[in-house]
C-alpha cells in the first residue's frame, strides 16, 4: 500500500509530467491562459490517463507479451487511446451534457497529448503491476492538473504585469515554467 | 524547381516548427541535454517526417476523407516503430538515453500537422521538400538549444565520446541549472525573446 502511495506522489510531484518529463507541453502552453479551461483540461487528461492505463495494461501483458509482439506497442497503444477518447466523448455526451459542454472541445485534443501515450509507455518501461500503473496514471494526471492550474493562475496575473516587450506572451510563459519547475525541485527529497 | 526550394526554405526560418509555430516541444526540450541526443533525435525525426510525407502524398487520393486521420496515425506509428527498432539494434546506447521520447514521436504534432496540412494536398516532390525543410528547422532548433545547454551547463563540448572544447576556468563551476529540466525552459524562453527582440528592432 505504501508502495502505491509512493508511486502516486512521485508521479505527481517529483517526476511531474510537465516540469520534469516535458510531456504534454502543447496543452500546457495552449490551455493555461484561463483557470476555468485549465481545470477542464486537467480533469479530461486525468480521466483519459486512468482509462488508458487500465486498458493498455491487460492488452500489453495478455496479448502482446504472450505472442512476442511487444514491438507493436507503439501502433496498438496509439490506436487504443484514439478510440478510447472517442468512446469517452460519446459516453459523456450521452450521460452528462453539462460535463460534455465543459470538457467537450478538450477531449479530441487529448489524442495527440504525449502525456497520455507517455504514461502508458512509462508503465511498461517500469514494469508496473496493474494497480501500480493505475496509481502512476492517477499521480501523473493529478500532477498535470496541479501544474496546469498553478500556471493558469500565474498567467492571468501576468497579463496585467509590465513585462518587457520582447518577453511578452510565450517567452515569459517559458520563464515562468522554469521558476515553477525550480520550486517543484524542492519535492525531490520527498520520495 | 523554384517551388521545391521555396517549400524547403520556408520550414527553416519563416515557419520554423520550434521557434515560430511552437509545435513538438516535448522532444526538443526533453532530449536537448547533449549534442549526441539532439543529433539522434533529429535523425529519427527527419526519417519519420520524410517517409510519412512521401507515403501520405502517394496514398492520399485513395483514402476516404473521414478516416484519413486514423490512417495517417497508423502510417506514422509504423514508421516510428521501425526507427525505434533500428536504433535499438544499431545504436543501443543512444536509444537508451533517448528512452520513451523515440516512441513518442508518434504524437509529435509537427508530423501529423505536416501530413494533414501539406502532404495530403500536394505531390511527392513538394512533400519531400516540405519535410526536409521542416526537419532542418527542427534539427537546427534542437541543436542550438542543446549546444547552449551543454556548453554553459557543463563548461565543455563532447560529441559521441570525442572531446571538442573546454571553456577554461568555467568547467569547474558551470551553470548547472541548464542541465536540469528547468534549464530547457530558461534557454527556449530566452531564445524566443531574443528572436522577437531582433524581429521587433527590424520592424521599427
Amino acid at each position: 500500500m505504501t508502495n502505491l502511495f509512493v508511486i502516486f506522489l512521485s508521479m505527481a510531484l517529483v517526476n511531474n509530467m510537465i516540469l520534469a518529463k516535458f510531456l504534454g507541453l502543447c496543452p500546457f502552453f495552449g490551455v493555461s491562459k484561463k483557470t476555468k479551461s485549465a481545470v477542464s483540461m486537467g480533469i479530461a487528461v486525468l480521466l483519459v490517463m486512468l482509462v488508458a492505463s487500465a486498458v493498455t495494461w491487460p492488452i500489453y501483458y495478455y496479448i502482446l507479451v504472450p505472442y512476442g509482439v511487444e514491438v507493436m506497442k507503439t501502433v496498438i497503444f496509439i490506436l487504443v487511446i484514439a478510440s478510447l477518447v472517442q468512446i469517452i466523448e460519446m459516453a459523456i455526451k450521452r450521460t452528462n451534457l453539462t460535463l460534455y459542454n465543459a470538457l467537450g472541445i478538450y477531449l479530441p485534443l487529448i489524442t495527440t497529448n504525449c502525456a497520455v501515450l507517455g504514461i502508458t509507455f512509462i508503465n511498461v518501461d517500469q514494469t508496473y503491476t496493474f494497480w501500480e500503473s493505475l496509481f502512476a496514471a492517477g499521480g501523473a494526471g493529478t500532477g498535470f492538473m496541479l501544474v496546469l492550474l498553478i500556471m493558469s493562475g500565474i498567467r492571468e496575473r501576468l497579463d496585467l504585469a509590465d513585462t518587457p516587450i520582447a518577453f511578452k506572451g510565450t517567452p515569459i510563459a517559458f520563464i515562468t515554467a522554469m521558476l515553477l519547475g525550480l520550486s517543484f525541485l524542492a519535492f525531490k527529497g520527498m520520495v | 524547381m523554384s517551388s521545391f526550394a521555396g517549400n524547403f526554405t520556408k520550414g527553416i526560418v519563416r515557419s520554423n516548427p520550434t521557434f515560430v509555430l511552437l509545435l513538438g516541444l516535448c522532444p526538443t526540450l526533453a532530449v536537448s541535454t547533449s549534442l549526441d541526443n539532439a543529433i539522434g533525435m533529429t535523425a529519427a525525426f527527419v526519417f519519420v517526417l520524410v517517409a510519412s510525407n512521401i507515403l501520405i502524398s502517394l496514398i492520399h487520393s485513395l483514402v476516404p476523407d473521414k478516416v484519413r486521420i486514423p490512417v495517417f496515425i497508423v502510417i506514422i506509428a509504423t514508421l516510428v516503430s521501425i526507427v525505434d527498432l533500428m536504433m535499438q539494434g544499431f545504436v543501443p546506447a543512444l536509444s537508451k538515453s533517448l528512452g520513451i521520447y523515440i516512441p513518442l514521436i508518434v504524437v509529435n504534432c509537427i508530423i501529423l500537422g505536416r501530413a494533414e496540412a501539406f502532404a495530403s494536398r500536394n505531390g511527392v516532390l513538394d512533400s519531400i521538400a516540405d519535410a526536409l525543410g521542416i526537419g532542418t528547422g527542427f534539427g537546427l532548433a534542437i541543436l542550438l538549444i542543446s549546444f547552449i545547454r551543454q556548453l554553459l551547463g557543463t563548461g565543455k563540448l563532447d560529441l559521441f565520446g570525442h572531446h571538442l572544447f573546454t571553456i577554461p576556468g568555467f568547467s569547474d563551476n558551470p551553470v548547472a541549472i541548464l542541465m536540469l529540466p528547468m534549464g530547457a525552459f530558461l534557454v527556449i524562453g530566452t531564445l524566443l525573446a531574443l528572436f522577437k527582440w531582433m524581429g521587433v528592432t527590424k520592424g521599427d
